[in-house]
């Protein structure tokens, strides 16, 4: 044989390798494959192709091996339990840019399944040569190895803190610089992900400069990175009053407004759920929003959207009215009740309804100005129904009759409160009754209302315990009217005449 | 008979000197005794009379010390109390004022209602005007994402007029778009038309291998399009960098065919082995 048959042979076997990765990475790509190539034994299979002489063969390999990790928990065990997650993180340092970029895949596959799996690629040195990735040339290599410490970090606040502190938060903030679109959204979205946890790792971020590029980002026209920017805000902002001051210098406010009417829903949603943590805060910055006109746009999108999607802009409302009543007010002119009560009555979920309820509550607790405008809506007898309603949870329970009380407490408008005599449970018809006592006695126009309506026939046809509130109320209500009217109406009274008919004598 | 009587006579002076002795010595207790009590009561009464001048004038002394004390306590009182009243009539006119001040003070800038109505009426206000503006926002955004769906429609459009130019009616024949029962041409008939016919370029061959989709000569051999999807480079993308000629590689040139032609090789001659052997055979049987 000569020398160019050996080598032949040999080029022979370099192509079958290579044939062999690049079908089983084309293969792992659809799902219904993975259990057959789990069968087959691939893991074992691929491992030692992943120290190949040949770089393409290599590069393939770990892509392979991502993609299998990727769609299955099993998987990604395996990689894991066969350690070759040493290998590929010392690899990481000496090899090109492509292996660089499979290997870092291959590490994002697997940290996604669980924390676990994550502490278990932090622990064979994955942070670090990740972190190192971050200082290549490569735009791909940076946006795969942000993308690997984005998944790590999600899982719980020791595995963000592992990844900061290899260094990973400047390096981030630099990436976020960069020209490409892809790079800048995984890093905004690692960012994300290290701030959620503790107020600790959300001031790393801000210490490295991070809120103002953030912010920059705000009018670009991506849809995808403005969804990422405005999360990683409202995860910053979320923790604590001065984080939220530093997000609110940066000058978003009046171009994230801007944002709301943005075609794609997340990025609306996201844009509410950073209002809501910006305002929870304190009054000085929930007037900041209001001032921007932050109710009417995010009543506007409360009008659009469906679903779940509300639930931030729900929550919204609710924080800005419950600082003080100058806010509620604000909220109940920007035409937020209605818009409130459409959602109550159209979504289904508990929780959501439990939120919209919570909202209410704190928008008509305030004087009886805000109670009226809440009653004015017809809210109070869906809320009683809410309450009474054996279907709804707990906490939706709990909520509506928590709103009832307080909102009975200040409501003085009588026409809104007259349907709920007739429904009630006692202990919520106590403070109806309650305030009938306390406006009839000065209003005769609404006296001649009470009665007319039928509401002191109700009144006399409640049993109360002596002694108790209720009769006490009772007692006041029966003082504001003459014997007469009051005898006129209480039950019995007709039987009472007929037996004066029957005994009386004409002279 | 004279010393006898005078005896006798002195014995009964004696007798009469020794009863009238025995009677006083017996009464003299008792006079003793009531003397002793007259005396005693007359000095006393005289002690009692001096100690009751002296009463009296000590009475009237203390009489008028008393009068003169109280009569400047009173005074300091009086003084006192004019003062009480005087200072309970400044504080109550002080606390009139200031409850008038204060609530002139949160009245006019704490609890202002007309500063709390206007911010009211401005907050509905800019709510107007935002929504507005926000409405206009989406209206420019709508429309400029509407032209540039038209403007790539177009672009789609003119492109397929390029591909289909043979397509275009001559005076002989009318073209597939320009059907005579149609009351005038289609739009495409007039795209195609207008379009100018532009010779086919010709493409290097990094483009020719990127557009079949394989990996070209001069690209690593890492498959770029197996590589994961999130990461798009697209067509223009590549166009738009400067196309270097390929680098000449000692290695031959291989096509995505290569592997299939390699294995139709080996079958090839594999059969034709086959084929020869069983010539042997034949041959040799």
């Amino acid at each position: 044989m000569s020398q160019r048959q050996i080598i032949q042979v040999f080029e022979q076997y370099q192509r079958s390798r290579m044939q062999f990765v690049q079908t089983v990475a084309d293969l792992a790509n659809r799902p219904q494959n993975i259990e057959t190539l789990q069968n087959a034994g691939v893991m074992s299979l691929l491992r030692p192709l992943m120290l190949d002489v040949v770089p393409s063969v290599q590069q393939t390999a770990a892509l392979a091996l991502g993609r299998l990790a990727d769609h299955s928990n099993d998987l990604a065990e395996a990689v894991v339990k066969a350690d070759i997650l040493p290998q590929l993180v010392n690899s990481l340092d000496s090899q090109n840019r492509f292996y660089k970029k499979a290997a870092a895949f291959v590490l994002r596959a697997v940290a996604k399944h669980s924390p676990e799996m994550a502490e278990a690629v932090v622990v064979s040195g994955g942070a670090n040569a990740l972190v190192l990735c971050l200082e290549d040339f490569d735009p791909g290599v940076k946006e795969a190895a942000a993308w690997a410490l984005g998944h790590i970090a999600r899982h719980n606040a020791s595995l963000s803190q592992a990844v900061v502190d290899a260094g990973a938060a400047p390096l981030l903030v630099l990436s976020l610089q960069e020209p490409e679109m892809a790079l800048k959204r995984i890093a905004a979205s690692t960012l994300s992900d290290i701030c959620k946890h503790t107020p600790q790792l959300a001031q790393t971020v801000v210490d490295s400069g991070a809120i103002a590029h953030l912010a920059q980002m705000i009018l670009n026209s991506d849809a995808k990175l403005k969804r990422q920017v405005f999360s990683a805000l409202s995860q910053v902002s979320k923790h604590s009053y001065s984080l939220a001051e530093m997000v609110i210098e940066a000058e978003i406010f009046p171009s994230a407004i801007a944002c709301l009417r943005d075609p794609d829903e997340y990025v609306r949603k996201n844009v509410t759920t950073l209002m809501r943590e910006v305002v929870k805060h304190t009054p000085e910055l929930a007037q900041l929003v209001v001032n921007c006109g932050g109710l009417a746009a995010v009543i506007d999108y409360l009008g659009d959207c469906r679903g779940p999607m509300r639930l931030p802009g729900i929550m919204m409302l609710g924080y800005v009215a419950a600082h003080n009543e100058n806010l509620a007010m604000a909220v109940i002119l920007s035409k937020g009740v209605p818009q409130l009560a459409l959602c109550l009555s159209e979504e289904p979920e508990h929780h959501i309804k439990a939120a919209t309820v919570w909202s209410i509550n704190q928008i008509g607790q305030h004087t009886p100005e805000h109670a009226k405008a809440v009653a004015v809506c017809s809210l109070l007898p869906k809320l009683l129904q809410l309450y009474v309603d054996a279907s709804s949870s707990e906490d939706l329970q709990t909520k509506s009759k928590k709103a009832l009380k307080s909102i009975l407490q200040k409501c003085t408008y009588l026409p809104a409160l007259e349907p709920l005599l007739y429904d009630a449970p006692s202990n919520i018809l106590k403070h109806v009754v309650g305030q009938f006592s306390k406006v009839l006695p000065h209003d005769s126009k609404a006296r001649r209302l009470f009665v007319t309506s039928g509401g002191l026939k109700k009144v006399q046809e409640m049993d109360a315990e002596p002694g108790s509130v209720l009769q006490e109320y009772i007692n006041v209500i029966n003082s504001c009217f003459p014997e007469e009217v009051v005898r006129y109406y209480s039950p019995g009274y007709s039987e009472a005449l007929l037996e004066r008919l029957e005994d009386f004598q004409p002279a | 008979m004279a010393d006898l009587f005078c005896l006798s006579k002195e014995i009964e002076f004696r007798q009469e000197y020794f009863y009238r002795n025995s009677l006083a010595e017996e009464n003299r207790q008792k006079e003793n005794h009531a003397a002793i009590n007259i005396q005693s009561w007359f000095r006393a009464c005289k002690v009692r009379a001096c100690i009751s001048h002296l009463h009296k004038k000590a009475v009237i002394i203390q009489k008028i010390w008393r009068g003169f004390r109280a009569r400047s306590r009173f005074r300091q009182m009086v003084k006192a109390a004019y003062f009480i009243m005087k200072m309970n009539f400044y504080d109550e006119m002080a606390v009139r004022i200031q409850q008038r001040w204060r609530g002139y003070y949160v009245r006019k800038y704490v609890h202002s209602f007309y500063a709390r109505k206007n911010y009211l009426e401005n907050i509905t206000m800019k709510n107007e005007q935002v929504r507005k503006d926000l409405d206009e926002l989406e209206e420019l955004q709508r429309r400029e994402r509407k032209r540039l769906e038209m403007v790539k429609e177009q672009k789609a459009k003119v492109y397929q007029a390029h591909r289909l130019h043979h397509l275009v009616s001559t005076k002989q024949r009318p073209g597939v778009f320009n059907s005579p029962f149609r009351r005038g041409p289609h739009e495409m008939e007039l795209l195609l038309r207008q379009v100018k016919y532009l010779a086919p370029t010709r493409l290097t061959s990094r483009d020719r291998a990127f557009q079949l989709g394989t990996p070209g000569p001069a690209a690593p051999n890492f498959p770029e399009t197996l590589e994961s999807p999130r990461i798009k480079r697209t067509h223009s993308q590549h166009s738009s960098r400067p196309t270097l000629p390929p680098i000449v590689s000692k290695k031959p040139q291989t096509s995505y065919t290569l592997l299939q032609d390699v294995q139709n090789n080996l079958r090839q001659s594999a059969q034709l082995q086959c084929i020869y052997t069983a010539h042997l055979c034949q041959q040799d049987s």
